[in-house]
């Protein structure tokens, strides 16, 4: 090798050396080698470290929506303050507004503290305010209008803690963080401590936060992604009902039926163009096209779902195209032969040979749609306390909603941090569903795939 | 095409390049090469024959360890180069190559300049010190390529616009280029026509002056043209192996004789 | 719904004509179905394809096209001087369209009887209170012709939609009696069915054609909307972005607000540069691994993990970008942080969102990356062993070479969703929009601006708010560049290799 390079254009071929000997420039492409592998193995690492980042963060912020904390306390629900004549009339109980139950709460929490002899500075039941939610007082009074008849005895009610008091006992709030909150002191949460010790606060499974709905900014504790799972339901019925049958039928004629020429030529290079589009260029779409022009009622899943229809469009026509491919041509030839129609031989034969590939690819491009939120912005279903549940099935198209991503959204530009918990956790549940669907795209796939 | 001429050399005289003793390739679990001996020489150019997937290009992919890439594959038993085991755990497949080149079945230039593909080698092996250096390599490889003459106004062209048959004799070029001392050709001329295929049999036959050449053919014409040793291989195992003329004149084993005379193939 | 109404009957109809059609076929073949023509069904959809879809057509542009009718009888209602100073007609018209959807509201809830909100006038009643008990809040006060304009408006689409009605079911009737009256035994019915059906399939496919040209259309009209409000010169060299809260203009007439693009384009250039910084290495480096590299064991296990990245809603990294990445910067590059620099004020910031968007595009570069790989031929790769070429050479100076044009097809893909990419700006990049080399400060997008004008309380005929609608032009403009030459490449470089 060495008198090689010395010489490089011997007459007789260059003699190399021992295959066992490695020479300094072997060694140094072989380490040039190793190093490029090891930048292969680092890049590959660091995608998955972004990945197992991404879920613990996940996980490790929005666990904590899924326990919420709780008061068990003893309410007296006295005549004198809820229905003062007596009666029992419902139209003049339900003139008692929530701050009429408010002391009747704070009261019964006090009265818990001074019988189980808790050592404390506060006495007066205005203090017992930072512990409770607001939403208490709404909770106790929809009990009593539903039966009048409990008025005048004392009810057992677990009412919500307030967020504070949860935070605490999930460790985002703590003695340092409270010292500048006016809504809750240190002394607080000495009693918090206390009553958790009694059995009275206590931290239970959140049903509520899948199934119920949006609160206000002040109460945190009380929001929940129930309604703008509906939202996100209804949105999907529209896609479904939208995109499975015009992506069909658009990839058929594309695939079975089109002839070459320049009207096909537009059709492919715009579906392959809309597959790229920003996702926020569809919403100024639905914006412009449903909402100002065609006067389509705003923040409704109706319109959402006719955004996400047209942005799912390609996803579903470009996977259905592939398995029409897939299906042979011998196929075809063999239902022409028998006489059927082209048209016959697509919709007996090729379309169910091909509907497990099309049912996958609808699947993906319906949890690509329910993770979209970007549209969802410009039609407005953010901005608003999606705090009721729809009437009835039409209601549930047009009454202005919001959707799981968006109610994310929603919570995250809240100024409470409690918020951030409900976000990830609202996080979780979308990625549940998201999971669910690709699972099934995949067992489908598993299922159903023929090799011909 | 039906030339059977056989041409009688002496070729004993030369001294034993490669050598492999009970070699064994298994491609999962099949097992691809049963027990093969051979002696490859110096100076001669040795063909492989038989029939399809009989094993012949397996083992021509295993004296410089290409079958590496193939992540199923295994082999077993020895190949000794100049005496030194090629499958020694020292051996670092990359030097082999370099003293082992190959040519292969479809002609495969990459997509740069005709320059540049010949320079290619030479430059990852460090053979020239200056430019000067390596334009007298390029032209001196593609001199032996015996495409020069149509290429040398044209260096700076891609390669991929040759044609077939050049393109194959550049790719020959190319192996040379690195100054192997043996040259591996899988099926060279499948993939060509007639009169390329003459030109690059005729290359053949030149470098045979200065490298040990081993080349697998379909075609027993071809073997009988340009080899002065054969080998026949049949369903993974080495049957016959001698003189290119005495293994068509007059084959030992009923195997060889079926094949040659057409009744298996 | 009447709408809703109309449907219905056209289906019901659809139903029925199936029925008698295919009876009258069958009866006509003296009930067996084998003298006729074709198979018995075929017949049935004949009738209700002919019920059902001029009907529907129909319905269809008729929507579309009644609210142009009304809105331009409606506007010679409203006279030139009482446009007033800083609206527009377009502004009075959106007036006039929520006091006649309140107006409704009010019928609707009772409080209003329909003569009685067809005749009140403004001289005798407070419109903005009454409207306001049914919960219809209205901006200010309504003033008299605006009002008569309502007034007028409801009539004519209350007038129009009876006529609609009308004209619909008549529409589906007559193609019922057609085509039950062609229904017999000699007739082609499964060939007219047939070309129906094709016809409805071409008109599926077009629906791409339609949405891009609905995208066009409205991009552009507001786009030029916006151009007669405020000058195309300032927006696209303005070098401030500061929309005045209240819109409005000084005294010159000039618009108070600056709503220059540079900044934004500014900002979308520098975080999708810093994504693609992090995207396009890790991204190739990990497809060059999986694919020349990784054992079958690895790269069934990595690749699929890596591509989880991608099935990932945009709102989660934008959360991620918001409440980890961007905390954690803080912790390293702000004030009192792990390097004691001063760099970073605040969580939302360039690098965080480009970072995050980074990780975003991962698995989008890395499998377009590996399909490009993959493309090239193993012959390209056994020429370069075979003369003595190590794997990361034949990888640099074979491969990729040869994949250059499709990788670079891909990066502009990425460039192109980075671009696009909305939700992790929105919640990791910031709202301030400045021209700023430090990557540590929070600058804001093209897309986020999209977002927070439209959002906003704006009305949607100022320039504040279709400001928004020019800023999607740019956006759809430079994207479908992107996208249409990176495609051009990919396709061109496929080509070469099959």
């Amino acid at each position: 090798m060495t008198d090689a390079t010395a010489n490089p254009v011997q007459p007789d071929g260059r003699k190399h050396g021992s295959l066992l000997q490695q020479d300094a420039r072997i060694k140094r492409r072989n380490a040039s080698e190793a190093r490029f592998k090891f930048y292969g193995i680092l890049a590959v690492a660091t995608g998955l470290f972004f990945l197992v980042a991404l879920l613990w963060a996940i996980i490790s912020n929005g666990t904590g929506a899924f326990s919420q904390t709780y008061l068990t306390v003893q309410v007296e629900l006295l005549e004198s303050k809820l229905d003062k004549k007596g009666n029992r009339d419902i139209a003049d109980i339900k003139k008692v507004s929530t701050f009429g139950y408010t002391p009747l709460i704070q009261d019964a929490l006090l009265k818990e503290v001074q019988d189980r002899g808790i050592e404390t500075e506060f006495a007066k039941k205005k203090d017992m305010k930072a512990l409770i939610s607001a939403s208490a007082a709404a909770q106790v009074r929809d009990h009593v209008i539903a039966n009048p008849d409990l008025i005048g005895q004392t009810v057992e009610f677990r009412v919500l803690a307030s967020s504070r008091v949860d935070g605490y006992l999930k460790d985002r709030v703590s003695r340092e963080s409270v010292a500048r909150d006016k809504n809750i002191s240190p002394a607080h949460l000495d009693l918090t401590d206390a009553l958790v010790e009694a059995g009275v606060i206590k931290k239970i499974f959140n049903l509520d936060f899948i199934l119920g709905s949006d609160a206000s900014d002040t109460r945190p504790e009380a929001a929940g992604m129930g309604v703008s799972m509906l939202g996100s339901l209804f949105m999907m019925l529209v896609v479904l009902g939208l995109s499975l049958p015009i992506g069909v039928a658009a990839s058929i004629y594309l695939e079975e039926f089109a002839p070459q020429n320049r009207w096909t030529d537009l059709i492919e290079v715009n579906i392959s163009n809309l597959a790229a589009v920003p996702s926020i260029v569809f919403g100024i779409l639905g914006l412009a096209v449903f909402i100002q022009f065609a006067h389509l009622p705003q923040s409704a899943p109706l319109v959402g779902g006719l955004v996400l229809t047209l942005m799912t469009l390609p996803t579903i026509i470009i996977a259905t195209r592939a398995s029409l491919k897939a299906v042979p041509p011998s196929i075809r030839d063999a239902a022409l032969g028998v006489g059927a129609s082209k048209m016959q031989s697509v919709f007996h034969h090729v379309l169910p040979l091909a509907a497990p590939g099309i049912l996958t690819g609808t699947i993906i491009g319906l949890a690509q749609a329910l993770g979209e939120t970007a549209p969802l912005l410009l039609i407005g279903m953010v901005g608003f306390i999606a705090s009721n549940y729809p009437e009835g099935v039409l209601d549930g198209f047009v009454a202005p909603n919001s959707a799981m991503p968006a109610q994310i959204y929603e919570w995250a530009k809240r100024a409470d941090p409690a918020f951030y918990e409900r976000a990830w956790g609202g996080i979780i549940i979308l990625l549940v569903f998201l999971i669910t669907m690709n699972i099934i795209a995949i067992i489908l796939r598993r299922r159903f795939e023929r090799r011909w | 095409m039906n030339d059977m001429r056989i041409v009688e050399r002496k070729v004993d005289a030369n001294e034993v390049k490669i050598s492999a003793r009970t070699c064994q390739v298994y491609y999962g679990d099949t097992h691809a090469i049963k027990d093969v001996d051979v002696d490859i020489q110096d100076k001669t150019v040795t063909a492989f024959i038989g029939p399809s997937g009989c094993g012949k290009s397996t083992f021509l992919r295993c004296l410089n360890r290409m079958n590496d890439t193939i992540d199923i594959c295994r082999v077993e038993g020895d190949i000794h180069l100049d005496g030194e085991d090629i499958y020694d755990p020292k051996v670092d497949p990359v030097q082999l190559r370099a003293k082992v080149g190959m040519v292969f079945q479809k002609p495969n230039p990459f997509p740069k300049s005709i320059y540049d593909n010949i320079a290619y080698g030479p430059r990852i092996h460090g053979l020239a010190k200056t430019k000067a250096d390596l334009d007298e390599i390029v032209e001196k490889s593609l001199r032996r390529g015996a495409i020069w003459d149509e290429v040398k106004d044209r260096l700076h062209a891609p390669g991929t616009g040759l044609s077939g048959g050049q393109q194959q004799r550049l790719c020959i070029a190319r192996a040379i280029a690195t100054e192997p001392e043996v040259l591996l050709m899988d099926e060279p001329c499948s993939a060509l026509d007639p009169i390329a295929t003459a030109q690059v049999e005729e290359l053949i036959d030149e470098l045979r002056a200065r490298y040990s050449v081993v080349i697998v053919t379909h075609s027993m014409q071809q073997a009988a043209r340009v080899s002065q040793k054969t080998a026949f291989f049949h369903l993974g195992n080495l049957v016959e192996f001698g003189e290119t003329g005495q293994i068509f004149t007059n084959p030992q084993d009923p195997r060889t004789e079926s094949y040659i005379t057409g009744r298996i193939g | 719904m009447p709408v809703l109404w109309i449907v219905l009957i056209v289906l019901t109809l659809g139903g029925v004509g199936f029925v008698i059609g295919r009876m009258r076929a069958m009866a006509s073949a003296d009930g067996d179905p084998r003298h006729l023509h074709s198979l018995p069904n075929y017949y049935g959809t004949h009738v209700f394809l002919a019920v059902t879809v001029p009907s529907m057509l129909l319905l269809v542009m008729w929507l579309l096209v009644q609210p142009l009718v009304i809105n331009s009888q409606v506007s010679s209602l409203i006279p030139q001087e009482a446009v007033s100073e800083g609206s527009s007609l377009g502004l009075m018209m959106a007036d006039v369209r929520r006091v006649a959807d309140g107006l409704d509201t009010a019928v609707a809830a009772g409080a209003m009887t329909s003569e009685e909100a067809s005749q009140i006038r403004t001289e005798f009643t407070d419109i903005r209170e009454r409207l306001g008990a049914v919960g219809v809040a209205l901006g200010s006060d309504v003033r008299p012709e605006v009002l008569k304009a309502a007034q007028r408006y409801r009539e004519l689409s209350g007038r129009y939609g009876l006529i609609m009605a009308v004209v619909i079911i008549g529409i589906a009737l007559a193609g019922m009696a057609f085509a039950w009256s062609r229904s017999h035994a000699e007739f082609r019915a499964r060939n007219v069915v047939e070309s129906a059906i094709k016809s409805l399939l071409i008109l599926a496919s077009s629906i791409a054609i339609l949405t891009t040209v609905g995208i066009v259309l409205s991009l552009i009209f507001n786009t030029i909307e916006f151009f007669k409000l405020y000058p195309a010169a300032n927006f696209f060299f303005e070098p401030t972005w500061l929309p005045s809260f209240g819109g409005g203009t000084d005294s010159d007439g000039n618009p108070l607000s600056k709503l220059g693009i540079l900044p934004l384009l500014w900002g979308t250039l520098y975080i999708s540069v810093i994504a693609l910084l992090v995207a396009v290495p890790i991204g190739l480096f990990a497809a060059i691994y999986l694919s020349e590299y990784a054992g079958p064991a690895t790269r069934a296990f990595a690749k699929p993990m890596i591509e989880v990245l991608a099935g990932i809603p945009t709102i989660v990294y934008g959360l991620f970008a918001l409440l980890t990445v961007g905390p954690l910067l803080v912790d390293v590059f702000g004030a009192g942080g792990l390097l004691n620099v001063s760099w970073m004020q605040g969580g939302t910031a360039v690098m965080t969102a480009g970072l995050v968007m980074g990780i975003m595009l991962i698995p989008f570069v890395s499998s377009l990356s590996d399909d490009i790989i993959n493309a090239v031929p193993q012959a390209m790769r056994d020429g370069s062993l075979g003369l003595g070429a190590t794997k990361s050479e034949t990888i640099k100076q074979v491969v990729l070479p040869a994949a250059l044009p499709g990788i670079v097809g891909a990066i502009l893909l990425a460039a192109s969703r980075a671009i696009g990419e909305t939700m992790i700006v929105v919640l990791g990049a910031g709202a301030a929009a400045r021209l700023s080399m430090n990557p540590f400060d929070a600058m804001t997008t093209v897309t986020a601006k999209i977002v927070s004008q439209l959002t906003g309380d704006a009305d949607f005929a100022s320039p504040e708010a279709l400001v928004a609608f020019a800023l999607g032009m740019t956006l759809f403009l430079v994207t479908l560049g992107l996208n249409i030459f990176a495609l051009y490449i990919v396709r061109k470089y496929r080509e070469q290799y099959e």
